[in-house]
């Protein structure tokens, strides 16, 4: 229990539609992770760099500064360039899923996605160092 | 007597009477009567007897009473009563009669000629009338004697004085005359003939020779002609001044038999013969003039009949001369009884030609004139206009000169030029309208291009839009599902169990929503082009499998029988590996879905014949009725489309199952028994090739 109190996985929710936002929020929540929101790009960014998240969850489709670019810039950043990106995108046009990975995504969710499937994605790429055990 | 008679030669009525009377005395003596008497003879006519007879009467002093017997009054009776040569008794009523005289008519006819008289004896006894009577037939007889006697002593002499008459016109003629014997010997007979034949009055060698000549040349012409074979024409020579002379010779036969004379009457045609050949040559040269310029004329006639223009010749006063046919056409009205307009017409053209000529006469001094004229043609009433030439003819000394006049009919040249200005205009027209319709081509074109790259715009725009919607619609579905999820999960507490079955209907129908708007994506995509096919070789057993693995919730909760059979050894495909799993997922849970009980069945097996792959999946459901094995197919249809159907679904799988497949080369089928179960069948390429 001390080890999980000591580090809780930090998981940044980056998402325009505070709806969703707090949704995967409180169930990342729920689940024992430790979640942040980002409604920006630019806010994400503020975030990432400020708090150094475990993995980044990101909608691409974002107001000024969009996902990809965020991710980009995640990516180019030496102190966010080892953090998993997650996409997760309302698109399911194809192309999508190519150009999120162009852009750095490790892995990409399509809207409507559950939250257990978002959990599930999360904690793949959160497991390797270390993952809290699952609170249910 | 008869000689005395003869002798005596009388002509005249007195000489004749003279006979008569001595006759008459002798015969009276001879009868020793003593008797006065007097005779009177007519030779012609009653009238003539009478007349003759009174004044025979009263030369002999016979009163005026006798005489008045005589009278046309008493005449009737008198002729009545008499016969030829017979003395008639007969009582005549002689109102005034002289005492003692006795008239005794005498009738006399020789050889039909009457021939009357009247004995009148004057102290006649009565008793000697009787002998009287015979002494007046005697004399009857004697009469008609004495009359043929005179007769033909009257024309003895008659005879004889034609014969010197005709001697004199005979030697009178100047053509000579020959009395030819049977051999043709000439006997000269007047003047005329000596001079040719001989004898010569006046001696000399030349003459006789030339007289000798000519002899035998007539007889020669005579021989010929008695043998019917010469001319008349007989060449002699003058003797006189030797030069030869043509004679025509016309003969006359007198009397009967070989022997009989010819008579020849020669002419000298000399002169006339020159003559006549001269006027001959003459009257040649001028028939041949003639004809020559009739020809020349009749040639001319043609040649200006044969102009098809108007031709008119004036004389130089201004009357036309000559016309050819058709100026006749406009100038003449042909028949008096010709239409009123055509004579108008006529009249009317005979004016403007008129007018013009007078007006070209007077100004011009050119020899060559030319002017125009609009005519009417009589037949037709139309316009005629013509241009007219005109040209002088050279006049008479003192005279003004005379005209030809064409009149060319310009009608054909003016349409043509009529027409020829029409084509132009239509020529123009028509580029015009050729440069028109280009524009508009091009102008069409233009807007077609924009049309073209304005739909291409609606089409992106469309795309798009849908894209939007489809992610607008995702982002709050996210939120509905996901806290639909996580309150089933009971993250906020448990729920009461009502509580968690409505939301378990809340979620099943955010489901369907989200079922809805990707069909309509996946249709939307197809249709725009925006759904590119990815080709790749896969296993059909592979993707089956998969396929079932993923559907295995839905097949649990069916509670179904769900089998795979596929045939052995199939062979690899090459196709869109996602599309093909795409539409036997759909197949497989629209079977699901009408199937209440019984098995799902999913074939799969290889036609080598045509290399395809048929794929096929059977149920035992509710079936498809005949009438709506089409529709099915179509967006949004279900077999009940009624609002409160039974089966859920958004109606669109089948119309994307048959889009697919016939983007992988294939088509599907159904067989169905109402009822009893489906088979949807696809057959797709083994291996589709891009085309």
């Amino acid at each position: 229990m001390s080890e999980r109190a000591a580090r809780r996985r930090v998981v940044l929710v980056v998402d325009d539609f505070e709806d969703n936002r707090e949704m995967y929020i409180e169930y990342l929540s729920h689940h024992g992770f430790e979640a942040l929101g980002a409604a920006t790009g630019t806010q994400a960014l503020e975030l990432a760099f400020a708090h150094r998240p475990d993995a980044v969850l990101m909608d691409m489709s974002l107001p000024g500064l969009d996902g990809w670019e965020a991710t980009r810039r995640l990516k180019a950043d030496v102190r966010t360039a080892g953090t998993p990106v997650i996409a997760l995108t309302g698109h399911v046009l194809a192309g999508h899923s190519q150009r999120a990975a162009e852009a750095g995504c490790d892995a990409f969710l399509s809207k409507p996605c559950l939250p257990e499937l978002m959990l599930q994605t999360v904690r793949r790429f959160t497991a390797a160092e270390g993952a809290a055990d699952d609170a249910t | 007597m008869d000689t005395a008679i003869a002798e005596g030669g009388a002509r005249t009525g007195s000489e004749q009477e003279t006979g008569l009377t001595a006759l008459l005395e002798g015969l009276l003596e001879a009868d020793n009567a003593g008797i006065a008497a007097r005779l009177a003879v007519d030779a012609v006519t009653e009238n003539q007897w009478a007349d003759e007879a009174c004044c025979l009467l009263q030369r002999e002093g016979a009163s005026r009473a006798e005489t008045l017997a005589f009278s046309p009054r008493n005449r009737r009776e008198q002729g009545s009563k008499q016969g030829p040569g017979l003395v008639t008794d007969l009582s005549l009523e002689v109102p005034h009669a002289a005492p003692g005289a006795l008239y005794l008519p005498i009738a006399v006819a020789p050889q039909g000629r009457a021939c009357r008289g009247m004995l009148v004896c004057r102290g006649v006894q009565q008793q000697s009338k009787a002998t009287l009577l015979r002494v007046a037939r005697s004399l009857g007889l004697a009469l008609r004697r004495l009359a043929e006697l005179e007769r033909s002593l009257v024309s003895e002499r008659l005879l004889r004085h034609e014969r010197t008459q005709l001697d004199g016109i005979v030697a009178a003629l100047p053509d000579p005359i020959l009395v030819a014997d049977g051999d043709g010997r000439a006997m000269p007979t007047n003047a005329a003939a000596r001079r040719l034949f001989g004898p010569p009055l006046v001696p000399g060698e030349g003459r006789r020779r030339a007289m000798a000549l000519n002899e035998s040349l007539f007889r020669a012409a005579w021989a010929s002609q008695a043998l019917g074979t010469g001319g008349s024409a007989l060449f002699l020579a003058d003797p006189e001044t030797g030069e030869d002379r043509l004679f025509e010779q016309l003969t006359a036969r007198t009397g009967a038999g070989p022997a009989g004379t010819v008579v020849s009457m020669l002419r000298d045609v000399t002169d006339l013969r020159r003559t006549a050949d001269e006027l001959e040559a003459n009257y040649r040269r001028m028939q041949r003039l003639e004809a020559e310029s009739r020809a020349e004329r009749d040639q001319m006639d043609l040649i200006i009949d044969a102009v098809t223009d108007p031709i008119v010749v004036t004389a130089p006063d201004g009357r036309i001369v000559l016309m050819n046919r058709p100026a006749e056409r406009l100038f003449l009205a042909g028949d008096v009884a010709a239409a009123l307009p055509v004579r108008q017409a006529v009249r009317e053209n005979d004016r403007h030609f008129s007018r013009f000529m007078t007006s070209l006469m007077e100004s011009a001094h050119e020899t060559r004139l030319r002017g125009t004229l609009m005519l009417t043609d009589p037949q037709t009433l139309e316009p005629v206009p013509v241009e007219v030439h005109a040209g002088k003819l050279p006049p008479a000394a003192g005279e003004r000169p005379g005209m030809v006049t064409i009149l060319h009919d310009r009608s054909e040249a003016l349409e043509n030029a009529r027409l020829c200005t029409e084509l132009r205009r239509a020529s123009d027209e028509l580029e015009e309208k050729v440069r028109a319709a280009t524009a508009e081509l091009l102008d069409r074109n233009e807007q077609l291009r924009r049309q073209h790259l304005a739909l291409e715009q609606a089409s992106a725009l469309k795309t798009q839009f849908l894209a939007n919607m489809s992610h607008e619609f995702r982002t709050p579905l996210n939120a509905i599902l996901g806290y639909t999820a996580m309150l089933l999960q009971g993250v906020s507490g448990d729920l009461p169990a009502p509580a968690k079955r409505h939301l378990t209907r809340v979620d099943s129908n955010a489901r369907h929503l989200l079922g809805i708007i990707n069909d309509i994506l996946d249709i939307s995509r197809i249709e725009s082009g925006r759904m590119p096919l990815t080709l790749t070789e896969f296993s059909l057993e592979e993707l089956i499998a998969e396929l079932l693995a993923e559907a295995e919730p839905v097949i649990a909760k069916s509670r179904l029988v769900v089998t795979a059979q596929t045939a052995q050894g199939l062979p690899l495909v090459r196709s869109d590996r996602q599309k093909l799993k795409q539409v036997l997922l759909n197949l497989v849970t629209n079977a699901l879905k009408f199937t209440h009980e019984g098995s799902v069945t999913l074939e799969a097996a290889h036609d080598p014949e045509g290399d395809q792959m048929q794929l096929r999946v059977r149920d035992t459901g509710i079936g498809v009725a005949p009438s709506d094995r089409e529709r099915i197919f179509e967006d949004f249809r279900q077999a009940d489309n009624s609002p409160t159907r039974e089966y859920g679904g958004t109606g669109l799988g089948l119309a994307i199952v048959r889009r697919l497949t016939e983007m992988l080369g294939g088509q599907v089928s159904l067989e169905s028994t109402l009822g009893e179960g489906s088979t949807f069948s696809v057959a797709i390429p083994r291996r589709l090739r891009r085309r």
